[in-house]
């Protein structure tokens, strides 16, 4: 098959199946606040727009500052299990009990803790985001090549050396598919989060907007902050694909 | 330049890899270890590289033979090259670990890789190298810290033929010319009669000497036609025959 063609396939089958939803919304009469059509959605996000978009910021920026944190933190916490065995042995039970706990069910002690709503939203997506770096990166490197590990040995190499010069680069494809998962999650966290918190929290995000149009029973609105959020999660799943490409074909120069 | 006197080795309380291995290595020399698989010759290899400890015995260094930190070049099966650093970075490495600065070395660096006949391909990435080309680089970090002593763990074992021969080749040449002390780890009887100046028969688990053998081939392009070469061939055979198990 045409390559152009198998590109073309998935938007064809997209326009298809929005061709079809708005034909049955027309021939049966559904009222659009049980099931609006494409039609009704574009024109919520038209006529919404600032709003809409105000709210994806908010969350972007929810969703970017926990992403940050979580980097940070899971691949400091994932070099300080490769170091020590003992940290490794007293942390990773916890690691896994967080991620575990589903965040719907935390949530509202964290906000009551935190107390700052935006600085709660991160804190809730950063405990959805940070296991998958977590992990990967430490599966990176504990998976350094040991021959390379005894050619630092024989040359002397400090624990450090070690690290920087070896351990890190050598995980970097494993941390990045980490990011990537993480990135996606990251997102989720933060909606999730901005659900729970309701309107005694941040009150700005794509969330709120999206609990605000269902109790006004606004459903065209609510649609357009759902493909919002989709095409949000899409864009960082591929954007993030992308600098993994990028970074490991500039780090091997091929 | 140093005695395997009586080493062990034993790994946890499982099989015994070694047992009462007893050797003297003369400055020099290209020993080859030859054995079957299992018979612990890269063992012996890791103890003289001193990144294992003998369960019992010891390896005794010549007087001034005792080597420092990168005093010993390792070669290893692969090329285990960083994939991440060009040809001279990767060669350049053991000279980073010690503090020098690239500036400093870069001659050493390319003298290192013009050795090995790879001059022209400082900046490419392992990735853009033949395998061949990749154990040559292997080779040169090796041989940039200028050892006393080099130590090799089957590096041609994944080659193909052709690039095997031409490196064969190579590193007699380049043994000739610089009189390295070499330890070689082979399982091909064809390569340890070719390369080697002597070699040391290993009979497998638990690995003991049982031959240590002089290679005396009249050095030329032909060496693997003539006689003493067949006749030595033989001889290796008929020794692992022998302790072999049925």
């Amino acid at each position: 098959m045409n390559r152009t063609i198998e590109r073309a396939a998935p938007f064809a089958l997209g326009l298809i199946s929005l061709g079809l939803w708005q034909g049955l919304v027309w021939a049966l009469a559904v009222p659009p606040y049980v099931l609006p059509g494409p039609i009704d959605i574009v024109a919520a996000f038209i006529g919404d727009f600032n709003t809409l978009f105000a709210a994806l910021l908010s969350t972007l920026a929810v969703t970017f500052s926990a992403l940050l944190i979580a980097t940070l933190l899971g691949v400091f916490l994932a070099v300080a299990m490769a170091a020590s065995p003992l940290f490794r042995a007293a942390v990773q039970p916890w690691a896994v009990i967080i991620q575990v706990t589903p965040v719907v069910a935390i949530a509202p002690l964290i906000i009551i803790w935190v107390g700052q709503p935006f600085m709660a939203l991160v804190v809730c997506a950063i405990i959805v985001s940070f296991f998958p770096i977590l992990s990967n990166t430490a599966a990176g490197l504990a998976a350094t090549p040991a021959d390379l590990l005894d050619l630092f040995t024989l040359n002397g190499a400090t624990r450090l050396q070690t690290l920087f010069w070896l351990r890190l680069p050598a995980a970097l494809p494993n941390f990045l598919v980490g990011l990537r998962i993480s990135g996606t999650l990251a997102l989720v966290g933060a909606v999730v989060a901005e659900f729970v918190a309701g309107s005694g929290g941040f009150a700005s995000g794509l969330a709120y907007r999206i609990i605000e149009a269902s109790y006004r029973l606004e459903i065209p609105r609510m649609f357009a902050a759902l493909l919002l959020l989709a095409v949000s999660g899409i864009v960082i799943y591929a954007a993030l694909g992308l600098l993994e490409r990028f970074l490991l074909r500039r780090r091997d120069g091929v | 330049m140093l005695t395997i006197d009586s080493v062990s080795k034993r790994f946890g309380e499982g099989t015994l890899a070694l047992d009462g291995i007893t050797a003297g290595i003369a400055p020099g020399e290209f020993v080859a270890l030859l054995g079957p698989s299992g018979c612990g010759k890269s063992t012996l290899l890791r103890l003289l590289a001193g990144l294992e400890q003998p369960t019992a015995g010891a390896i005794v260094w010549d007087e001034g033979h005792r080597p420092a930190a990168g005093g010993v070049g390792f070669v290893f099966q692969d090329a285990t090259l960083l994939p991440w650093a060009d040809a001279a970075e990767n060669v350049y490495l053991p000279l980073k670990l010690r503090g020098h600065r690239r500036a400093d070395v870069a001659d050493r660096v390319h003298a290192a890789l013009a050795q090995v006949g790879l001059a022209d391909f400082a900046g490419a990435r392992p990735k853009q190298l033949s395998g061949g080309m990749r154990m040559r680089v292997s080779i040169a970090r090796a041989l940039v810290s200028e050892p006393m002593l080099l130590l090799m763990d089957e590096p041609f074992a994944a080659l193909d033929e052709f690039t095997r021969h031409r490196l064969q080749e190579d590193l007699r040449t380049l043994w000739r010319k610089t009189g390295k002390t070499i330890v070689f780890v082979t399982h091909s009887i064809y390569e340890s009669a070719y390369l080697a100046s002597r070699i040391l028969v290993l009979s497998p688990r638990p690995g003991r000497i049982a031959a240590d053998l002089r290679a005396d081939i009249p050095e030329g392009p032909d060496r693997r036609e003539t006689a003493a070469y067949t006749g030595l061939v033989h001889e290796i055979t008929e020794t692992l025959r022998a302790v072999m198990p049925a």
